[in-house]
């Protein structure tokens, strides 16, 4: 029979937090400037320019420390890591070593496999680096230290996982905690949330962990998992060819679905860790701590466990509408402005989704308000539009987020109440469509549907087809 | 006023009588540049002097006394500033080829505080390399001669800046001191150099050697100048982490008073290597302190000889990382011709940095490589502990220490880079002092035989700039000329 194996997986995630300002100057971490802009002597390594940290950074730090249930280092410091390349001005980047800011915690996952604590080794803050543009044209490179200093958190797992469901479940719990807390949009795409894979592999039952190695560019949860097959595949072929396998560091490319090597551990770069001098430790007070503590969130389970107190709605639609906080968001302040939560979760759950999908878009990328979904939930409650014209004016709310009220108005879309405006164009319909009356004269049901589909087209849809269908009924007796 | 006359005075005097109108700005500065024409072909005090600017600002600061917007004690008082303190627009060199044509977009904070109080810039003075070196020897662009005898080098790493103001090419200086670079060239030129508390000047702007112990400070002809200087460079900076807030009110100590106040002299920094002149002037210093009041008695202090080592293990470790930035990259000197980054990093740097830097940065490498840090950075970082922790023992029973401030007068130019361990023991009494992060002073107290300058050395606890100031204040007002 041949050989069982298991696959032992760790998690370095990096996350650009969500501060206004960088993380040891004043400058803007907006995205998108013109290559430049958003720097100053500090973030380019201007000489004789000192980091001053943003405290902000701290804080984020602590809360997601505190969600995933770390230590919190009450005294922490930064030190200098060294090396040499162009994207980091100063030559080292400042980052921590030797007391990182938190420690020693957990965050729970569900997958088929069951319930299991993926435990945390550490919590740390640095800053991120510039980004290096190859000109093809003039043939030399050039650097955009926009994105030089912004702050970044690095989480490192225990090698607890075993599957790469495991690890998008994993990656999932704490982009939903970060995203709870604002920490960060956390987008892989965008690299505002980066996940390095290490994994190893050994004989099932083994209580010895294999040569790992480590998984870089991965952009995507379905690259993630793309690469921990492809990993694990590669590594068990060596293991059977009896061939060693060497720790290093490789680059996936999800095109050609496979693994290069970076590096190897023996010409791993010592870093030169030290103390930074230019700043002094971190001292995270009890009082500090204790106002972070207060400024936690509801967390996702809190919130799933409220919304089946407190919302009439199925669970599923809990599900959906709490895994994302702007989601989430958007269904409480909507719920509250017209107080029908099972109509806000309907608008939520299919044309939302819908248009999230078809857009390839993100929920947090929504941008219509609280205010003009209710204003609309409104409208139709009220008949003022009828379920299609609603769906019509939805589109145009999720792309623009107008007023539909002032929408309705000035492009006439009310439905046409009037009796004696709605006879006429039956009486036409009726005129035109001799064999559809005289089947359903004959008893034939459907013919009736087909002449209300008629009439509402002639009332360019602006019409309750309820109320045309008692209105031919009536006219046809 | 005559030029004479302008020349003669301090930097408060002088700044006295542009005030009461008996002179100007202009007439300062022209003096000033006088003194430059005649010397410094000579001297070579500054790497860059911006002659325009000069009469420019003075300009614009006569204007702003005549307003009556500027009362300071020095305002208009034309300086030279270390060339490892950035000036906007104006190049800031280090003394390296690496920043030969490097020019900040910004002002040092100090140079903002001393420009607020009325200062006028001359030019950037030489130093050693990125202040690495005792001599101002190691410079990039040739040396600087001690006004006093000039066979003899200035000192360093200020150099420049001490030699300035004692030919007269200033009136007064800034320089930066990480293990003696302000008190050992001030003593070694016959003029005042005081190292502050260690955060009592922001840093942001002095391009870092040894972040840790880097501090800019006073180089003037007087304690009431180095006094006055040090009032008005001192600031709390945001920009700066390791800046402190704290009392800077230091022209109250100008007192002659000492009586009562105990100086401890340390019998270590009287040992072998002391030359036997420098011991009995700064010994005879002591005298007249005593004679003036204070009660002095010598005391152990130890740990002085493990100061060199533990400097030499944490500045290098510092060095190391502070002048990766220098890289050929974003500003400065970049090799002409090259082969991909590598080879472009390499041929930069070992053409831009001197011999004494790239000896630095190697020691710093090594100290902080893995399988070295525990064994060299960590037991160094212990070191200063200790020596902080033998300084705060001492204080409990002293207001001050007393002491030279270097073993040997000036030594002749091209003496000490043959021997750098020779050089490195020459920082013997000064170093504590910044590993403590502790204030000290170096005041002229006499001459060796061969006409060259000796200084004293007084040593403060953390913030009590003011004892070190009314001690020394005391000492020069009662040797009169004899220190200067």
């Amino acid at each position: 029979m041949a050989k069982q194996y298991e696959t032992v997986i760790g998690l370095e995630v990096h996350v650009e937090l969500a501060t206004r300002t960088k993380i040891f100057c004043g400058c803007s971490t907006a995205f998108g400037g013109a290559p430049n802009t958003h720097t100053c002597p500090v973030c380019t390594g201007m000489p004789g320019s000192l980091p001053v940290l943003n405290k902000q950074v701290v804080e984020y730090a602590v809360a997601v420390g505190l969600a995933a249930n770390c230590e919190i280092t009450r005294n922490c410091k930064f030190d200098r890591k060294n090396y040499f390349y162009p994207d980091n001005p100063q030559n080292y980047q400042i980052s921590q070593l030797y007391l990182p800011i938190c420690r020693d915690g957990w965050v729970g996952i569900e997958t088929q496999a069951g319930k299991k604590k993926v435990r945390i080794h550490e919590i740390h803050m640095e800053e991120d680096a510039g980004k290096l543009i190859h000109d093809e044209w003039e043939d030399c490179s050039l650097v955009d230290y926009n994105r030089s200093g912004v702050p970044l958190i690095e989480i490192v797992s225990e090698p607890d996982m075993r599957s790469a469901e495991e690890v998008i479940a994993y990656l999932e719990k704490l982009r939903l905690l970060i995203q709870y807390l604002g920490a960060s949009d956390c987008k892989l795409q965008e690299g505002s949330m980066r996940a390095d894979v290490n994994l190893s592999v050994r004989e099932a039952g083994s209580g010895r962990l294999g040569v790992r190695t480590e998984m870089k560019n991965l952009n995507s949860f379905k690259a993630i998992a793309r690469a921990i097959e492809g990993e694990r595949q590669r590594q068990i072929e060596l293991l059977e060819e009896g061939k060693p396998v060497t720790q290093e560091t490789r680059r996936w490319d999800d095109n050609k679905e496979y693994s290069y090597a970076m590096r190897s551990k023996e010409d791993a770069q010592d870093y030169r860790y030290f103390p930074d001098p230019d700043l002094a430790p971190v001292h995270i007070s009890e009082a500090w701590l204790q106002q972070i503590r207060e400024k936690q969130p509801e967390f996702r389970d809190e919130k799933m466990a409220r919304y089946k107190e407190e919302f009439n709605i199925p669970d599923y639609d809990i599900e959906i509408l709490t895994s994302s906080k702007h989601l989430a968001d958007l269904f409480e302040a909507t719920s509250a402005l017209c107080g029908q939560p099972k109509k806000v979760s309907n608008w939520l759950m299919v044309e939302t989704l819908r248009l999230l999908k078809e857009k390839d878009m993100e929920p947090e990328e929504i941008r219509f308000s609280p205010e003009n979904l209710a204003s609309l939930i409104g409208l139709t409650e009220r008949k003022v539009i009828n379920g299609s014209v609603a769906k019509e004016v939805f589109e145009v709310l999720f792309e623009k987020d107008i007023d539909p009220e002032k929408y309705v108005e000035e492009k006439g879309l009310k439905t046409e109440r009037d009796e004696g405006a709605l006879k006429k164009s039956i009486e036409e319909i009726v005129e035109a469509n001799p064999q559809s009356v005289e089947d359903y004269k004959n008893g034939k049901e459907k013919a009736i549907g087909f002449l209300v589909g008629q009439t509402m087209k002639a009332m360019k849809g602006k019409a309750d087809p309820a109320q045309i269908n008692t209105i031919l009924r009536e006219f046809l007796k | 006023m005559n030029r004479e006359e302008i020349l003669a005075a301090t930097a408060t005097e002088l700044s006295q009588k542009i005030r009461a109108g008996e002179t100007t700005v202009k007439e300062a500065a022209e003096a000033v540049l006088y003194v430059i024409e005649e010397k410094e072909e000579t001297l070579h005090c500054y790497v860059t002097i911006d002659k325009e600017k000069l009469m420019a600002g003075a300009e614009a600061v006569q204007k702003k006394i005549d307003a009556g917007e500027l009362s300071g004690p020095l305002a208009g008082v034309p300086f030279a500033l270390k060339d490892n303190i950035c000036t906007k627009g104006m190049r800031t060199t280090c003394s390296s080829r690496i920043l030969e044509n490097f020019i900040p977009a910004y002002s040092a904070q100090a140079v903002e505080n001393l420009e607020k109080a009325g200062a006028v810039i001359i030019g950037k003075t030489n130093m050693d390399e990125f202040a690495m070196g005792s001599t101002t020897e190691t410079s990039a662009f040739g040396v600087t001669r001690n006004p006093r005898n000039l066979l003899h080098v200035p000192g360093g790493s200020s150099g420049g800046s001490a030699a300035a103001v004692a030919a007269g090419e200033c009136f007064a200086a800034l320089g930066s001191d990480t293990g003696g670079s302000i008190r050992q060239p001030a003593s070694y030129c016959g003029v005042v150099g005081m190292k502050p508390t260690y955060g009592t000047v922001s840093r942001y702007g002095l391009v870092a050697y040894g972040s840790s112990l880097d501090q800019i400070g006073p180089i003037t002809k007087d304690v009431r100048d180095c006094a006055a200087v040090l009032y008005a460079i001192a600031s709390h900076d945001q920009k700066d982490s390791t800046s402190m807030k704290r009392d800077c009110r230091f022209m109250d100590a100008l007192k002659k008073d000492v009586k009562g106040m105990k100086i401890g002299i340390p019998q270590d920094y009287f040992g072998d290597g002391l030359d036997p002149e420098v011991k009995k002037a700064v010994l005879d210093a002591a005298g007249m302190l005593k004679e003036n009041g204070a009660v002095v008695e010598t005391f152990d202090l130890s740990l002085v000889q493990y100061a060199i080592p533990a400097y030499y293990t944490i500045a290098a470790a510092e060095a190391s990382s502070n002048l990766e930035r220098f890289d050929g990259i974003k500003y400065g000197y970049r090799t002409k011709e090259f082969e991909g980054l590598h080879n472009m990093y390499k041929k930069t740097r070992s053409e831009g940095f001197g011999a004494e830097v790239k000896r630095r940065i190697m020691l710093g490498s090594f100290v902080l490589s893995s399988g070295y840090y525990d064994a060299y950075y960590l037991k160094a970082l212990k070191v200063k502990t200790l020596i902080k922790k033998a300084f705060d023992e001492a204080f409990e029973r002293y207001d001050l220490i007393l002491g030279p401030v270097a073993p040997t007068t000036a030594p002749r130019l091209g003496e000490s880079l043959a021997d750098p361990l020779k050089m490195y023991l020459g920082d013997i009494y000064t170093i504590a002092v910044n590993l403590a992060g502790l204030p000290a002073i170096s005041v002229p107290c006499g001459f060796d035989g061969k006409g060259l300058p000796i200084g004293l050395q007084l040593i403060g606890n953390c913030f009590e700039e003011n004892k070190i100031l009314r001690a020394a204040y005391t000492y020069e007002q009662a040797a009169g000329q004899k220190g200067r």
